[in-house]
């Protein structure tokens, strides 16, 4: 999938200005019981004590299985939840707790590239329509018009101009997220939440769709928080990767680092995960791939300590009193691990040893909710 | 900032059309559907001329009838008790197109083609009625949820299991009754218990669209509760509510026919379908034709807007019942 990486990105975090800051977010979805007095019964803790921060013009790759929090996270950073706690700083303001209507000016600023291009665009509308409803919502002034600036957009994003009347279903799959692309654009934001962009699309279109985020990247300035499960997509386009595991992350590296030297047990066992599609080395790859036993336990009710302690075949004792806070062991690399994983471990032997250790792992004592 | 496309789309579109055109609506093609449906398109032409003849009766009535409340003495045989009328079938001739009712010998052409009237337009200012009532019940109760949802929905279950007939008959029966006064009071008892249908439909489909990601999109650019509803969602659900509307019209053009059967519809000399076949009960016996006529007309109508909202159902959803 690597057809072009410029060489600055290696060097990762271009700039030092912060653009978002997040601290200690958390987001709780209550469940209740009832039906007219509702009473709240548990909280579901979907996202859990999350800190980030993003540097203007950088890529920050947020990574994780299906319920980690990734996409809550997202959610709240362009506020389209309200946290129920912790700070979201954007450009130097609070916006944690801004009402519907405080936040609206701000919306130019923050906007989303969302998971499914069939649901995200409406199907009643034109893609014109669509395209301009920033516009319009936001009253931008559009010296030609707003048809010239949505096919100003259109052609941005390479699609037709011709393609302003035509309704989303005339489009494929690749298209349409090249639509929800050009609507997030349409307001000139600082910050795009992409939530899982390319996730629905055919492995060779999503080639297309991420060099296109990476050429608009370069040529509006753009800062990206990249939401994915797809590790190659990840290393291909990130400076930067957040690894999540049941609403906290878990660490945090510049993205050749995290790759090359991973500090967490769970980001080790993550990466060994990613398909080798050479064949001569897929045996090998196999043997090495660390298969964590269990599911992830339920986020109503979280283990103590260490949330990854009950499939981690390094866990202690340690490890269920205390939960790790993340700390920087290398540069602008954080972990939130109390028995990083050392370098021994990373060489082919110690794959094969991490991987007999995790199938002897024995199944989680905290049952599901 | 000058910037050409870049990384352009190798797809190119499903189009062979030159470039510029138009786009297929979801309506457009639901059209084209529908068109190719020859059950479905007789039940509109039906439904269609059936409003046409109900606009236009008096000027039908002025070429084909007689004044509606014109008595034709001499259309009754005296032989038979002054009760039926001369000749086979009801007095069906070229003159009465549709035969003369027993006793008073009015025309039973002008009084169904004045029934058609007074039915049409209670049926559809019930439904314009149910349809307001149930958007605005539906839609608060799927897209706010919460304790909205809870007492809307239950106040539709209440409705719903209100033994309408007998309420209705009650409440007519001690109103005063005046021609205007009746209907209106017809129009806001079918309308008001016939919302629930709709409601139900759109709070469901509310339900599901409140979650697709093109809502949370238009957040997303900071639209606000209104504009979701009625740019992002009622456009989406203008297809069910058309189709349950449809739906709808025919069971209450029944429920009219019902309470004019029962004698709490219009009063009379205001034709209507229902009395006229209340009315034909006295004289089966002797007059089956006077029978017949009116409960065709009722069998017809219902008929075509059955047959018409059903082909519009499958026009506009075609993944249901397939």
């Amino acid at each position: 999938m690597s057809t072009h990486t410029s060489p600055d990105r290696t060097t990762a975090r271009p700039g030092t200005d912060e653009l978002l800051r997040v601290t200690g977010l958390e987001k709780h979805f209550p469940i209740t019981r009832g039906a007219f007095i509702r009473r709240t019964v548990g909280a579901v803790r979907a996202v859990d004590g999350v800190d980030l921060t993003v540097a203007t013009g950088e890529t920050l790759g947020l990574v994780g299985e299906s319920g980690c929090g990734k996409s809550t996270t997202g959610r709240l950073i362009s506020r389209l939840l309200r946290p129920t706690g912790g700070s979201i700083v954007f450009d130097g303001r609070d916006i944690t707790d801004l009402s519907v209507r405080r936040m609206r000016p701000l919306r130019r600023e923050i906007q989303m590239i969302f998971q499914d291009p069939y649901s995200s665009l409406n199907p009643r509308h034109t893609v014109g329509t669509i395209v301009g409803a920033p516009l319009r919502v936001q009253d931008i002034p559009t010296p030609h018009g707003v048809k010239r600036a949505v096919q100003e957009l259109l052609e941005l994003v390479g699609l037709s101009p011709e393609h302003y009347n035509r309704y989303p279903h005339e489009f494929s799959g690749g298209q349409r997220q090249r639509i929800g692309i050009a609507r997030a654009l349409a307001l000139r934001p600082k910050l795009i939440v992409a939530d899982e962009p390319v996730s629905a699309l055919d492995v060779s279109i999503q080639a297309q769709v991420v060099n296109l985020l990476d050429d608009l990247q370069r040529e509006l300035g753009l800062t990206y928080v990249f939401i994915a499960h797809d590790l190659s997509v990840v290393k291909h386009i990130c400076d930067r990767v957040a690894v999540m595991y049941l609403g906290k992350v878990v660490e945090v590296a510049p993205r050749d680092a995290l790759y090359a030297t991973p500090l967490h047990p769970y980001t080790l066992a993550l990466l060994s995960a990613v398909p080798v599609p050479d064949p001569d080395r897929r045996d090998r790859a196999q043997r090495e791939r660390i298969l964590l036993t269990g599911d992830v336990p339920s986020p109503v009710d979280p283990p103590s300590g260490c949330r990854f302690r009950t499939r981690c075949w390094k866990a202690r004792e340690r490890c269920e009193r205390e939960t790790p806070a993340l700390r920087e062991l290398a540069g602008g690399h954080l972990v939130a691990c109390h028995f990083p994983v050392e370098d021994a471990e990373r060489t082919p032997r110690g794959r094969i040893a991490a991987h007999l250790a995790a199938a002897d792992v024995a199944p989680a004592t905290t049952t599901p909710a | 900032m000058t910037v050409g496309p870049v990384t352009p789309s190798t797809e190119t579109p499903s189009a062979d059309e030159p470039a510029a055109v138009e786009g297929r609506s979801l309506g457009r093609i639901a059209w084209a559907r529908l068109r190719r449906d020859r059950v479905a398109l007789d039940g509109g032409i039906t439904v269609l001329l059936l409003i046409l003849v109900a606009a236009l009766a008096p000027l039908i009535n002025r070429v084909f009838g007689h004044p509606v409340n014109e008595y034709h003495q001499d259309r009754i045989d005296p032989n038979l008790g002054g009760i039926p009328p001369v000749g086979t079938w009801g007095g069906i001739s070229s003159e009465f197109l549709l035969g003369v009712q027993p006793v008073t010998g009015r025309d039973l052409f002008s009084q169904i083609l004045y029934g058609a009237q007074t039915s049409l337009l209670i049926a559809f200012a019930a439904t314009v009625l149910a349809v307001v009532i149930g958007i605005v019940v539906g839609v608060s109760a799927g897209f706010f949820g919460g304790w909205l949802d809870s007492l809307f929905s239950r106040f539709m279950d209440l409705i719903l299991a209100f033994p309408l007939i007998l309420f209705a008959i009650a409440l007519i029966s001690v109103l005063p009754p005046t021609r205007a006064f009746r209907t209106a009071v017809m129009i806001v008892v079918i309308g008001g218990f016939s919302w629930p249908y709709i409601g139900r439909i759109v709070r469901g489909q509310t339900l599901s669209l409140r979650e697709r990601e093109f809502v949370e999109s238009a957040r997303s650019i900071g639209a606000g509760n209104v504009r979701i509803i009625v740019k992002e969602l009622l456009p989406n659900l203008a297809a069910p509510i058309l189709v349950y509307a449809t739906l709808i019209i025919p069971t209450n053009i029944l429920f009219e026919a019902a309470l004019s059967f029962l004698g709490v519809g219009v009063p009379p000399p205001t034709p209507s379908w229902g009395r006229l076949l209340s009315d034909a009960v006295q004289y089966y016996e002797y007059d089956p034709t006077y029978m017949v006529v009116p409960g065709m007309a009722i069998f017809v109508t219902v008929l075509a807007f059955n047959l018409f909202g059903d082909g519009l159902r499958d026009a506009l959803d075609p993944k249901a019942n397939r």
